[in-house]
């Protein structure tokens, strides 16, 4: 288990003082100026060794991202944008750093702006967290009053400020590109690539766009080093993380821990075990809503982490654990992620557009079993058909939880229709 | 994306609309924070201002307005609130109770926070009731799943509900009183219910690096 000296997040649960006097009595704000002073290259070297990947979702290497931004001024401003529109069933991590370690994300910020010449970073978070966006924002006045952001940021020489700004209210806004276009005014509808955000992201400008918990772990990982961050977790896998553990354990909780866990360790030191004991557990979703679950026979040994959930064909996502014990309608949960993503397409791209509606509807009958054995194949090819076909991914994260369904649980389906045709005929006789 | 848009009837749709001189200086400030020339990005904080002047929702004539003092084009603001799924285009009861239903909330116990809430309002999700006190809606994943089940009451998040504290919650503001936020059962935040299983040491200090050669011990103070 993971020490409290390791951790990043020593406010996590807002049981100590989390104002500006608060958090730097915990290390934030901790000689600022002097790891800016080391310089863009050295931060980004930094970043890249400690072999931070993006806390989002895709896992993305966050310091060759950082690398992608223009090295030479080139007239156009830089900007970073914060991906802080959480909204991933089942995720509920960077709510917690915004509203109890808000410093951290801002420090990292300046930091993160620092490397990629950005003077300006907007926070862009989903409307319905507004208690959460008025925590960074005092936490941001308090910063700029001591003039840790603002023209001179901590006296480095570096001007900086740090926007908040609400959503309203679309899953869509979290995919990069939906978020630039909101963010520029418009409806969040998902931009085609290349070009990628640091060539032309917002207002055209080279941006870089980054998950909350990525950017709030950055200042810790320079101020103790990339070694300390690469030493935990796994080669390609390295550091802590925020997991969220939801559904059916005796304690859901949000906790810090290191990457790689084991998903049953996790389960059982922080969230007091499944409900009913671990025998007792059906299935786990480990990353989110987007991710394929997992039946028990790989839960019981899966590491918590980007290439040990792949290679079980899942993925670790934004680390949000959803337990479901035996008592869960495995075929009803499914069907009601279905129905999330069709209230969610933003209904540019066909296949996602139709497809979310159709798979739902398929899902539907599929709980209540009256389908033929011949329409699970068919639910899988279409569901083939929306994945990577689509602008952006929400097409693909529609169609992974119907798959991993079908992967792990084609008896229950089976189970159903038959059950369902023994229910007709009774009916009709 | 908002999969029904429901568009105020033309009775309720006042004739004229404009911020108070108070909005409009925060309106200002708002537009303030974008480049020049970039006004256009502050199109949802201030439809958010103009829908809370306005009781809670936006009338055609509020969209014109937002739409006149940014510069845009109307249908750009139409094209938005018809969008967001926050953006109200008919009325809304005062309080609009949002009751998460998504999967963490469903695992455990939204069925019966749902029913509980329609109990007490008398109403149905997507109705207000008569006395335009409160609105009902399932809403998708609010992001407080570790918090589950739970619904959102205004700007605040209500917690580790059950039926019977819903229903309290919903009494109290029957009641004209303001019912405390957050977990229902005692809990502070996203910590563990029982045992802390971590943050319980003294917290060290984050180190700079003191030398390149010198490994940072795991687990050390």
């Amino acid at each position: 288990m993971l020490g409290d000296s390791d951790r990043i997040f020593n406010n996590l649960y807002g049981f100590k003082d989390t104002s500006l006097t608060g958090a730097r009595a915990l290390g934030d704000w901790d000689g600022t100026r002097e790891l800016i002073a080391k310089g863009r290259e050295w931060i980004i070297e930094e970043v890249k060794s400690s072999g931070l990947r993006g806390r989002g979702g895709a896992g993305f290497g966050a310091g060759l991202k950082w690398s992608f931004m223009p090295k030479e001024p080139s007239g156009r401003p830089h900007y970073l944008v914060i991906n802080a529109d959480e909204g991933e069933p089942g995720t509920c991590k960077d709510r917690e750093i915004m509203r109890s370690e808000p410093h951290k994300l801002i420090e990292g910020a300046l930091l993160a702006g620092a490397a990629m010449g950005a003077n300006t970073a907007y926070c862009y978070i989903r409307g319905e967290f507004r208690r959460e966006a008025e925590a960074l924002e005092r936490a941001a006045d308090e910063a700029r009053e001591a003039g840790l952001i603002g023209a001179d940021a901590c006296g480095s020489g570096f001007a900086f400020d740090f926007v908040v700004h609400l959503g309203a209210g679309a899953y869509i806004c979290g995919e990069e590109t939906g978020l630039l276009e909101s963010l520029e005014g418009k409806k969040g509808t998902p931009r085609l690539k290349p070009p990628f955000p640091a060539a032309a992201g917002l207002y055209g400008c080279p941006t870089t766009v980054n998950n909350v918990e990525t950017i709030a772990a950055v200042p810790t990982i320079l101020k103790r080093g990339a070694d300390w961050f690469a030493s935990l977790g796994r080669p390609n896998n390295t550091g802590t993380k925020l997991f969220c553990i939801s559904g059916h354990v005796n304690d859901p909780c949000t906790v810090e821990e290191e990457m790689s866990i084991p998903l049953r360790e996790l389960i059982e030191t922080h969230a007091g075990g499944v409900r009913g004991g671990w025998d007792n557990l059906l299935a786990v979703i480990p990353g989110g809503s987007s991710v394929p679950l997992l039946p028990k026979s790989i839960c019981d040994t899966v590491l918590m982490d980007f290439d040990s959930l792949q290679a079980v064909k899942s993925g670790l996502g934004t680390a949000a654990v959803m337990v479901m014990d035996k008592s869960t309608d495995i075929v009803r949960a499914i069907a009601r992620l279905s129905k999330f993503y069709m209230h969610e397409s933003c209904g540019q791209c066909t296949p996602c557009r139709e497809g979310t509606g159709w798979m739902w509807r398929m899902m539907e009958r599929f709980v209540v079993g009256n389908v033929s054995e011949e329409e699970i194949d068919l639910l899988d090819e279409v569901s083939r058909q929306i994945e990577g076909h689509t602008i952006c991914a929400l097409g693909d994260a529609a169609a992974w939880p119907v798959q991993g369904l079908i992967r792990h649980f084609r008896p229950e389906l089976e189970r159903r229709i038959e059950e369902y045709r023994a229910h007709a005929a009774t009916r009709a006789a | 994306m908002s999969d029904e848009v429901r568009m105020g009837d033309a009775a309720d749709q006042p004739q004229a609309f404009v911020l108070s001189d108070e909005n409009r200086e925060k309106a200002q400030a708002m537009i303030s924070l974008f480049p020049e020339g970039r006004q256009a990005s502050a199109v949802l904080p201030i439809l958010d201002l103009a829908q809370r002047q306005n009781d809670g929702w936006l009338p055609r004539v509020a969209l014109d307005y937002v739409a006149e003092l940014l510069g845009i084009p109307r249908i750009q603001v139409y094209e938005v609130a018809t969008f967001y799924s926050m953006l109200n285009l008919a009325p809304v009861g005062r309080h609009h109770v949002q009751v998460c239903t998504n999967l963490s909330c469903w695992l455990r116990g939204s069925d019966d926070v749902l029913t509980a809430c329609k109990n007490v309002l008398g109403i149905e999700p997507g109705e207000t009731t008569d006395d335009g006190l409160f609105t009902l809606s399932e809403a998708e994943c609010l992001g407080a799943c570790v918090n589950a089940p739970m619904m959102q009451i205004g700007d605040d998040y209500y917690e580790d509900l059950d039926a019977g504290s819903a229903q309290a919650v919903l009494t109290a503001l029957t009641e004209g009183k303001t019912p405390e936020p957050g977990p229902q059962n005692g809990r502070k935040g996203c910590e563990p219910a029982g045992k802390l299983t971590s943050l319980t040491d003294k917290p060290a200090k984050a180190r700079r690096k003191k030398a390149p050669a010198t490994p940072v011990e795991k687990g050390g103070a």
